[in-house]
């Protein structure tokens, strides 16, 4: 019993980051009817905003230590963070430490910025060419973002520690009654749970109570009548492209500490949130959100140990296998509108 | 001539012509000149140009006859190559029956794959296609490792029984072969300071694209051909028609999947590896991408695409800080440095980004793809022969 | 009309030859036979041209960076430029300085992208193209293995880079390939002893391991070295390539009964593996009342860095490592220090001596023929190039030297002080013999000239 809600936490937190990526994917597709490919690009362009943030707060001056040397026997150049300098080294690196969870602060308006740049420079063109050359245009894209990231940063996957507070595991299995040590779940990955139900809740709830939602909503039901009413609604399409391009990129921000990033970390989510986002039907933002969810906890409990015994390899295709049933079952996903996308 | 009408006669020449003439046209630079990097005239890269090509008209046959986006072909060329390694490695590495078995192979995985695919459209039909395909590349990468070989691939071995050839006591593993001819035997011809490679494997591939591209014709064509695009332009008015469109998009999936089986079966009768990286999704990717680039629908746009894409991934790939210096050599040191250092972006490690932006720019500039480009710059020429005449509509935007 | 700016390719002899008698108007045809070459892209001019072979894009694109800058370094020092390296602390002295066999070294390069078809696609434009008489590198074992056995076909000979897993010089081995990186085998029989005198003799151990070659070999080396001194085997779990996030797998090894954890994983699949392992407190956790453990096989400090604090503590095994204090070792960081700011990795350091190695056999041999090469390089004995007293095996064209046992270190003093060394292990304890159950099925076959 203690594995299967391990597994099931584990779930919901794979689940986590499959969901918001959905979102974003859906986001873009239900407005603009962009099948945005450079989406995992944007995800990865949000975690190295973390990146980018913590090498500013360690930039750091050299400091000769004489009493020690480096590999070639010259004398040992120490680093010491200016921020560690200005602020003395308490709140310097107490900054230091909380660079992930600030990095949400750079990130929002850099994400926007991106998403704005990109609709208004390249999708913008696209809205009446046939899917595949968008799907040829944003890929073409995603495969130039990614090349500049790993210009910077190399091709290696750079850790990125999470606050101190947040290390450590939490015994889950005391708060459900079963032993002590029988759950324990690291603070982090809760967090990042919670964190995504806040953005989904947070998209949700802006898409459903505010005037503005409203007119998206109704944009992406029949978007002729609500322009024919006198309403602009490429400017709130545009929008909601860069709040997609946010929701990818804290998505990315938060992930760091779960999973160190490196530039080819998009593409990896790509074909599954593709894949999540058909599952759950295209177009649905609540069924790319329970896709994301169900498709996370299912590839956690195939991984089981026990599970592979007894099928070998399903770990390795059960998403593909799921979404296979599933399309097989209800033509359009689980929450799809007829007519979308299926020509 | 052959059935076909003048204008497809002309176009069917002109293919001709290419490939028979290939190791002219591409190696247009003298050796000893800096630019004979940018040269592409050696057997490798010949035979793939010409592989991918058929791999591109096959997928054309499917995506630009019907406007079906598969997004796994490249499991049915993987599928071939298996299928066409165990021949050579069980009875003989004449190629002969490893073709056959990679077509029939193909042929059979797509049947299946198709007749459940094909009950889904549009974008449920591709993520299908893709699920098959990604499966196939995470069972043939880990669990069928005793059938794959896996990470290392699938290869010959001095071991292997090869049931049709004599014993072989040499230590070498026999060369693949046509009937005693070695895929790789050939000859190189010197002209001044040219030197063209001529290659057995690539002619003789050369030959099997021949065919699949008149076959690709005759397709395009026929009353089949032409049910085929009335299921691209509207497959409901068809049903309504009494017509079931099933048959025929089920026949021409499998068609295009045994035309990847045979590129997939020529790929290891060319050079006997087959690894399962070949089907992973960014190979079937990479099909999309070529016979998007090239011009989707068209005849000659994929195996254009293919070219292209190909070419890229060989030679600018391969271009160093060196070769920057030795082509930049000519300019002064103030303008050789940054220029230098502005170029690796985009060669060596970077040719993913040349890549990459090559797509954005024919995508945004070039909607039919390189095809029309040529088109456009056709009309331009024509144009200007006759300024009276109004000018040429550009080829109607690939769907 | 005979600028030669370009001093690459077989055909740069003809090209002179050519140019000569270029104003006849009759050409002249050359059958791949009529080469009047006794093997495949026999050097006649005055270069030879070398093909390295390297991720540089992909996963691996960090260490195939490095590999260049080695490949680079050897050839300056092959070719009498720079320090000489290790050149002066190599046994063998039949280098000149003056290239091979009086030929100025020249070099191609290509990307592997780590994966078969691209590694082998790249290294026959080199053989074919290029007229390369030698590939090496790599930094897995997948294209490694196709390399080779293209190599072998073409009649070329392959000087592998980092390959670890037991195949390559096991089941397939070829006559043309040659192997400098130590195998899974050696792992396992050099870590075994150490993680029993730092853990005991009773130990229950939980295998996460790569689903592909790689993994099975080096699950299967370590599982049975460390049952040989009497840990027991609680699971093996296979998890997929790229999996990105392990936490599916990593969380239930607490209940399994195991209290050590032997992660099979190399590159980012390492990197993330630990750090999801130290997040879910495995590394503070109690088990069967003893300290919770874990283990890595095949350690890289370029995948350490990505792994950061994770690593510390953490028992694994290394070709080389920068910090060795022999001259060999001292020589060869220097050179490369000096060069490019940083010290070398384990990958860098088996490229430079593979292509060290490669230039001594010519010299030794007095030929650039592979299969003089072949001959030169089995049985060959070897010191001076970092690893200690070194054999390259003429049954399996392996090299049989000394293994370092290393563990994330505690103190970094920098960012490339991430690993120490625990213990060097004689060669002797690691040789095993070539029909080893671990690597049998395989056939050298007869060397290849080609041509």
């Amino acid at each position: 019993m203690d594995a299967i809600i391990l597994q099931i936490l584990n779930g919901l937190d794979k689940g986590s980051a499959y969901a918001l990526i959905a979102l974003g994917l859906t986001l873009i597709f239900g407005t603009l009817g962009v099948v945005n490919f450079a989406h995992g690009a944007l995800f990865m362009l949000g975690a190295f905003c973390a990146v980018t943030l913590n090498a500013l707060f360690t930039l750091s001056h050299q400091v000769i230590d004489p009493s020690r040397t480096d590999f070639l026997g010259n004398p040992l150049r120490v680093e010491i963070p200016y921020l560690v300098e200005w602020f003395g080294e308490a709140t310097g690196n107490a900054i230091i430490d909380w660079s992930v969870p600030l990095s949400i602060l750079i990130a929002i308006p850099v994400m926007a910025a991106i998403g704005l740049a990109m609709e208004r420079g390249l999708i913008k063109h696209f809205y009446k060419r046939p899917h595949a050359d968008q799907i040829l245009v944003t890929f073409g894209l995603a495969i130039v973002l990614q090349q500049v990231v790993k210009y910077f940063y190399g091709a290696n996957p750079i850790p990125m520690p999470a606050p101190d507070a947040f290390v450590g595991t939490y015994d889950f299995g005391v708060l459900l009654g079963f032993d002590p040590f029988s759950i324990m779940y690291p603070y982090w990955r809760l967090v990042y749970f919670l964190f995504s139900l806040v953005i989904i809740a947070a998209v949700f709830a802006f898409l459903r109570y505010t005037t503005f939602g409203m007119v998206v909503r109704a944009g992406m039901a029949d978007r002729e009548t609500v322009g024919l009413l006198g309403i602009n609604i490429g400017r709130r399409f545009t929008i909601m492209f860069a709040i997609a391009a946010i929701v990818a990129g804290l998505a990315g921000v938060m992930y760091t500490p779960i999973v160190a990033p490196n530039y080819n970390m998009g593409m990896n989510f790509l074909v599954l949130s593709f894949v999540v986002v058909v599952v759950g039907g295209m177009g649905s933002l609540p069924g790319a959100v329970l896709a994301g969810f169900m498709l996370g906890i299912l590839e956690s409990f195939a991984s089981m140990a026990a599970v592979i015994d007894i099928v070998p390899g399903i770990n390795q295709v059960i998403i593909y296998l799921v979404a296979i049933v599933v399309l097989l079952v209800r033509p359009r996903g689980l929450m799809g509108r007829k007519g979308v996308m299926e020509d | 001539m052959l059935g076909l009408n003048k204008k497809d006669t002309g176009l069917f020449l002109f293919v001709l012509a290419l490939i028979v003439f290939a190791p002219f046209i591409l190696n247009p630079f003298p050796e000893s000149s800096d630019l004979a990097r940018f040269n592409a005239g050696y057997p490798d890269l010949m035979q793939r140009f010409v592989i991918f090509g058929i791999f591109a008209i096959g997928f054309n046959i499917l995506f630009g006859l019907t406007g079906y986006l598969s997004f796994g072909h490249a499991a049915f060329l993987g599928v071939g190559s298996y299928a066409g390694v165990w021949m050579m490695k069980l009875l003989t590495v004449n190629i002969v029956p490893a073709l056959i078995a990679a077509i029939v192979v193909a042929g059979i995985f797509s049947l299946v794959i198709g007749y459940i695919c094909l009950r889904r459209s549009g974008i449920y039909f591709s993520i299908l296609t893709l699920a098959f395909a990604q499966m196939s590349f995470a069972l043939a990468y880990s669990v069928l490792t005793p059938i794959t070989a896996g990470e290392t691939g699938l290869q010959l071995s001095l071991a292997d029984p090869r049931i049709l050839e004599a014993a072989n006591a040499s230590g070498t593993i026999p060369a693949a072969n046509f009937f005693g001819l070695e895929m790789r035997s050939g000859f190189d011809w010197a002209v001044g300071d040219w030197v063209f490679t001529f290659n057995f494997g690539y002619y003789l591939c050369a030959v099997f694209m021949l065919i699949a591209f008149y076959i690709s014709i005759r397709i395009f064509r026929s009353p089949f051909g032409m049910m085929l695009r009335a299921v691209k332009s509207n497959q409901q008015r068809m049903g309504y028609t009494g017509l079931n469109s099933k048959p025929y998009m089920l026949a021409a999936f499998v068609i295009s999947g045994m035309y990847a089986g045979l590129a997939g079966g020529l790929m290891v009768a060319v050079d006997p590896l087959a690894g399962a990286d070949r089907m992973f999704w960014t190979a079937s990717g990479e099909v999309v991408l070529m016979t998007i680039l090239g011009g989707v629908g068209t005849l000659l746009g994929p195996v254009l695409g293919a070219g292209m894409i190909k070419y890229f991934e060989n030679i600018f790939s391969r271009l160093n800080e060196s070769d920057l210096n030795a082509l930049f050599g000519f300019l002064p040191d103030f303008i050789q440095a940054p220029l230098v250092t502005v170029a690796q972006m985009f060669v060596g490690d970077g040719w993913l980004m040349t890549l990459g932006l090559m797509f954005m720019l024919i995508v945004i500039f070039l909607p039919g793809g390189l095809l029309e480009g040529v088109q456009r710059l056709g009309a331009l020429v024509s144009r200007k022969k006759k300024t009276n005449e109004p000018s040429q509509p550009a080829a109607a935007p690939a769907e | 009309m005979t600028l030669i700016r370009k001093p690459l390719s077989r055909r740069s002899v003809l090209r002179a030859g050519a140019a000569g008698g270029a104003l006849l108007a009759t050409p002249t045809i050359f059958t791949s036979r009529a080469w009047a070459q006794s093997y495949t892209n026999e050097p006649t001019g005055s270069t030879v041209t070398l093909g390295f072979n390297v991720p540089q894009s992909g996963v691996y694109a960090d260490e195939g960076a490095d590999q260049l800058r080695a490949y680079e370094l050897a050839v300056e020092h092959i070719n009498g430029e720079g320090d000489g390296g290790m050149m002066n602390t190599f046994s063998s002295k039949a280098l000149k300085g003056n290239g091979i066999l009086g030929k100025k070294v020249v070099y191609v390069t290509g990307d592997t992208q780590t994966k078969t078809d691209a590694a082998r696609a790249s290294a026959r434009s080199m053989i074919e193209k290029d007229g390369a008489i030698m590939i090496t590198g790599g930094s897995s074992s997948g294209p490694a293995v196709a390399v080779q056995a293209l190599c072998q076909e073409a009649g070329v000979i392959f000087m592998a880079g980092l390959t670890h897993a037991n195949d390559t010089t096991g089941k397939d081995r070829r006559a043309n390939g040659f192997r400098h990186f130590f195998n899974s085998y050696m792992s396992g029989a050099a870590l075994a002893p150490v993680l029993k005198n730092a853990y005991g003799a009773d130990r229950n151990a939980y295998y996460l391991t790569a689903d592909y070659n790689w993994g099975y070999t080096t699950e299967q080396a370590i599982s049975e070295a460390t049952e040989a001194i009497g840990w027991n085997t609680v699971n093996k779990v296979l998890t997929p390539l790229g999996a990105g996030d392990f936490s599916s797998y990593i969380a239930p090894v607490l209940q399994s009964g195991a209290d050590t954890l032997v992660l099979v994983h190399y590159g980012g699949d390492m990197v993330n593996s630990l750090t999801n392992a130290v997040q879910f407190g495995l590394r503070e956790a109690q088990a069967n009342g003893k300290d919770f453990q874990i283990v890595v096989p095949l350690f890289s400090r370029l995948m350490a860095r990505g792994a950061g604090e994770n690593i510390k503590g953490i028992f694994g095994s290394t070709n080389w490592h920068w910090s060795l204090q022999d001259e060999g070792s001292q020589a060869f960081t220097r050179s490369f220090g000096q060069k490019y700011g940083f010290p070398p990795s384990q990958a860098a350091h088996t490229v430079y001596c593979q292509t060290l190695l490669y230039a001594d056999a010519c010299e030794r041999a007095g030929t650039f023929n592979p299969c003089g090469v072949v001959e030169a390089l089995e049985d060959f004995e070897f010191d001076g190039l970092g690893n200690g007293k070194t054999l390259y095996r003429a049954e399996d064209h392996q090299c049989f030297k000394d293994v370092l046992v290393v563990k994330g270190k505690e103190n970094p003093t920098s960012e490339f002080d991430l690993l120490e060394i625990v213990e060097i292990t004689p060669a002797e304890q690691v040789t095993y013999p070539h029909d080893h159950p671990q690597f049998a099925g395989g056939a050298l076959g007869t060397c290849n000239p080609g041509a």
